[in-house]
């Protein structure tokens, strides 16, 4: 039987691994501890990219059912109370299909010294006197369908209002801090009187119109603020894009570690390595091999430490759901919604992080042994 | 075993581990499919404009619904300082 035979090519390039890899475990420590270094400079960097692009698709995805045009009051540059008889006017405007006046707050609890979102739903399915709560309210008030819901009223007196179902923990993206309740405890709770609305959603079926019809508004209602689908999903285009805080962080790190290591391979080798490539070249290895050794060095050492970080992250953000990313995007929240994420591998992030992390440093790496390999041997070795 | 077949097994067994990892994506891209449809008619039902990630500050709470001066309201001039700030830019 003919035993396959490996190509001259190929098993030249092995030969070359072999001594690559035994050129590296004989600065073991060192070469170890770069590994380390280089893996978790990849893993926070790729853990930061993975995790806002996830975050991202899903908001992008979520609200596509947010309304199409949200109506403002400003009042000196700021948000008020808008009247109830806009709501008919806005109807009234050309491509306008739906207007609807929303009520919704804030409300601080001192409690659990978390901030709560009241909204008062379209249809709201409890009685007076209930509410429906999200999983976030439920954890910090440990309240459960039936138990009662105190809370201070704009009046200073205590309301005792009744949980009625608590929102589904899967949904907890959107619903964490969310507080239903029916229109007239609202009004009573925030003293809000009865013609007033925090807002104004529009539905507008055709699309193309909604920035005409947010001109109109500006023209027909100066004191008002249209925000139309498109500026939601910008808002959050802009907040998790690559330029947002703490991607920008991580990447000028990650750019600035990866600029002093290629400075430091760029501006020369240490003394053994110009001395193993002197010999090399003394017993006769001709320069393209030595480079050759070169790019295998830079190739393992970067390409193990992109494997091992890209793994690490992925494990990170969507197995472990992101626990050294939480303390920072919780801040000082009290309620933070507990949710996972679709993973997200986008062949586009992988290459961009394949570009920003093994390419310099493999560069970095061939630039100075072709400046040694090129010398004379003799010269080198005695340098 | 030679260092290269070494290097090269580990190679593989990472590479292995990396598709396992994108097999793991899918499933778990066509379970959260159903989660988000839900989340989005949600959003569509209750007209939700923001998603609820960042609940310390009104600005952060529903960055979309935010106006200018929300970070800066305490006084024209006072820095903004919640952490969250610094992931959440003024509108």
């Amino acid at each position: 039987m003919r035993r396959l035979r490996t190509p001259p090519w190929l098993e030249r390039q092995r030969y070359l691994l072999d001594f690559t890899l035994s050129s590296l475990g004989r600065r073991r420590g060192r070469n170890l501890a770069l590994l380390a270094l280089y893996a978790l400079v990849v893993f926070m960097l790729a853990s930061v990219l993975m995790f806002t692009q996830a975050l991202r698709g899903e908001a992008l995805r979520i609200l596509e059912g947010a309304p199409d045009v949200v109506v403002q009051r400003m009042v000196a540059g700021r948000h008020d109370l808008i009247p109830g008889d806009r709501v008919e006017q806005l109807s009234r405007v050309r491509g306008v299909q739906e207007a609807r006046g929303r009520l919704w707050g804030y409300y601080y609890d001192t409690y659990t010294q978390a901030n709560f979102t009241f909204l008062v739903p379209d249809r709201f399915w409890g009685k007076p006197g209930e509410v429906v709560i999200g999983e976030g309210v439920a954890r910090a008030r440990f309240a459960q369908p039936g138990d009662p819901f105190p809370m201070q009223a704009a009046d200073g007196s205590v309301e005792i209002l009744e949980v009625r179902e608590t929102i589904a923990a899967s949904s907890a993206l959107v619903s964490s801090d969310l507080v239903l309740l029916s229109e007239a405890d609202f009004r009573h709770l925030f003293s809000v009187p009865r013609d007033l609305y925090t807002d104004i959603a529009l539905t507008v079926p055709n699309g193309k119109e909604v920035p005409m019809v947010a001109a109109k508004i500006r023209g027909q209602m100066p004191d008002t603020r249209p925000i139309t689908h498109a500026e939601i999903a910008r808002t959050y285009e802009a907040i998790l894009d690559w330029r947002s805080g703490l991607a920008v962080l991580v990447l000028a790190s990650a750019v600035l570690s990866f600029g002093i290591v290629a400075w430091d391979k760029a501006s020369g080798l240490s003394a053994d390595e110009r001395r193993e490539i002197g010999i090399l070249k003394a017993i006769g290895w001709d320069t393209t091999e030595v480079l050759a050794v070169k790019a295998w060095e830079g190739a393992v050492i970067s390409l193990s430490a992109f494997l091992v970080g890209l793994l690490l992250a992925y494990a990170h953000v969507f197995v472990a759901r992101a626990p050294l990313l939480a303390p920072v995007l919780k801040g000082w929240s009290v309620l933070y919604p507990d949710f996972r994420l679709t993973p997200t591998g986008s062949p586009f992030l992988v290459a961009t992080l394949f570009l920003l992390t093994v390419v310099p440093y493999t560069v970095a790496t061939v630039v100075p042994a072709w400046r040694a390999a090129t010398a004379d041997p003799d010269a080198v070795m005695r340098s | 075993m030679r260092q290269s077949d070494r290097f090269l097994l580990f190679l593989l067994g990472v590479l292995a581990l990396l598709g396992a990892a994108r097999l793991h994506a899918l499933q778990r891209g066509r379970e959260r499919s159903e989660e988000v449809g839900a989340m989005t008619s949600m959003a569509r039902r209750l007209g939700l404009t923001d998603l609820c990630v960042f609940t310390d500050a009104r600005y952060t709470r529903h960055p979309s619904q935010a106006d200018r001066f929300a970070p800066f309201q305490d006084h024209p001039t006072s820095l903004e300082h919640f952490p969250s700030g610094s992931l959440v830019p003024p509108p």
